[in-house]
């Protein structure tokens, strides 16, 4: 069972129906204990990132998150709810985040000229690695964006996927372990990002056990 | 170059969507839900719901048809016509729209796009300017559907509209609406080069070549198609190939 994180912030209808379109079991739930016996963990989010924090703080969701995420449940966190799992950002001056994955969101770089903030539209991943997440070979999958905020992780080997915005390698896809965070809107992406539900919906349950065994 | 982002705009009124020529004569063409479906299976890249009598009537009838659309349709969704207050737009989201677009709210309290960006981001707003030609270089902006002046210089409000906090500006030609003669071009140049949040292009579309007009002029960030998809004088595939086979990135 998936638990679709609701902190009231996040487009949990679409991706609802989403889950619901691929035959994927979920609850939406703000409920502590439901969300740590999930196999599975959603966090969307949508809006601005220190009234998310409070969000989720006044809900006592923060320690749940990090405590989650500590035991290896997949997580998997959706555009605002992707930026959440980092240490901090500079929106609107410095918020705390997560911290599940080090380091930090800030504002994507304008250039005269360059790509329009905020970052709207369909785009092609650069440089993906390959990851469980996505789908290999060609034509590679576009997805839809639409942020004016990126993640910068410390260590950098923990983006699976960039794109490139006005000069930056923006991280858009990271991952930590069972821990996964993707900018754009996988419910929101067409049948590529039905496709990448279906695959963290495929991926649970041998996951976490087989992390707890460990 | 960022890939074109083609968009179904569906104009409704009461159930229906409609069409006129210079937003006026309205004609039923279709129901949403067969058209923004069609659509979506042939690959169109966002959608557009414009109620376009909520601003004269005071309410808001869209919503159940986002609704049912949000059911099976994946792409993004913007929700536009009667957004008066940050509770309106709470409402959209909350039935699966991801922004909305905003009209006469706006220029009669531009203070209100502040508010809505503040409360749920930039990437959400997109101010809706409905443009109409008044001389060499000068368009007014008008509300209501066309149907009211306002005085304001289209491409000044698009500026004021994008230091207010709009994330996109959705231009509407009046004059070319409906026409199917191709966009203003001159328009949209004139307003993509005063903002630098993405311009959508809306109004005019009746060939596949009028489309890719507005990609080799590079004065949009986004088109915006209606009757020329709802009357099948080409398609979403068609549209695509078109401007695919002259060079520029599309989603396949």
């Amino acid at each position: 069972m998936i638990a679709v994180v609701d902190y009231d912030r996040g487009n949990l209808f679409s991706i609802a129906r989403s889950l619901a379109h691929v035959g994927a079991p979920f609850t939406v739930t703000q409920d502590g204990a439901e969300i740590r016996a999930a196999d599975g963990i959603i966090l969307p989010g949508v809006g601005a990132f220190a009234d998310a924090m409070a969000a989720l703080r006044s809900r006592d969701l923060v320690e749940t998150l990090r405590d989650v995420a500590a035991i290896g449940t997949p997580m998997l966190g959706i555009c605002l709810g992707m930026q959440l799992l980092f240490s901090r950002s500079q929106e609107f001056g410095e918020t705390k985040g997560l911290d599940i994955i080090r380091g930090e969101v800030r504002k994507l770089p304008t250039q005269r000229g360059g790509m329009r903030i905020p970052n709207v539209g369909w785009r092609k991943l650069d440089q993906a690695r390959p990851d469980p997440l996505l789908e290999t070979g060609e034509p590679a999958p576009m997805f839809y964006f639409v942020h004016s905020f990126v993640a910068f992780p410390e260590d950098r080997d923990r983006s699976v996927a960039t794109l490139r915005i006005n000069g930056l390698d923006a991280a858009v896809m990271v991952r930590q372990g069972a821990v996964v965070g993707c900018q754009f809107h996988p419910e929101k992406s067409g049948p590529a990002g039905l496709a990448l539900l279906q695959r963290f919906a495929a991926l649970l349950g041998g996951q976490k056990g087989a992390v707890r065994a460990a | 170059m960022i890939p074109l982002r083609l968009i179904g705009r569906l104009d409704i009124k009461g159930p229906n969507v409609v069409k006129g020529v210079q937003l006026e004569g309205l004609r039923v063409v279709g129901n949403p839900r067969d058209l923004a479906r069609r659509y979506y299976e042939q690959g169109i890249d966002e959608i557009i719901y414009m109620d376009i009598v909520a601003s004269l009537y005071g309410r808001n009838n869209i919503l159940s048809i986002v609704a049912e659309a949000a059911e099976d349709i994946f792409v993004p969704m913007t929700v536009g016509g009667g957004m008066r207050t940050v509770d309106d737009i709470r409402a959209a989201l909350r039935q699966g729209a991801d922004k909305v677009a905003i009209n006469t709210a706006a220029i009669g309290n531009p203070g209100f796009v502040r508010e809505a960006a503040e409360a749920f981001g930039s990437q959400c707003i997109v101010v809706s300017i409905e443009a109409k030609k008044r001389g060499e270089g000068q368009w007014e902006a008008l509300t209501d559907n066309g149907r009211e002046v306002t005085g304001k210089g289209a491409v000044d409000w698009a500026e004021e509209a994008e230091a207010l906090g709009a994330g996109e500006i959705l231009v509407t030609s009046v004059d070319q609406e409906g026409t199917r003669k191709g966009f203003d071009l001159e328009l949209l140049a004139a307003i993509h080069d005063r903002v630098r949040v993405p311009v959508i292009a809306s109004g005019g579309a009746g060939t596949d070549e009028h489309v890719l007009a507005v990609c080799q002029a590079g004065c949009a960030d986004a088109i915006a198609c209606a009757g020329v998809l709802h009357y099948e004088m080409s398609s979403v595939p068609e549209l695509k190939r078109c401007v695919g086979d002259a060079g520029f990135e599309v989603r396949p």
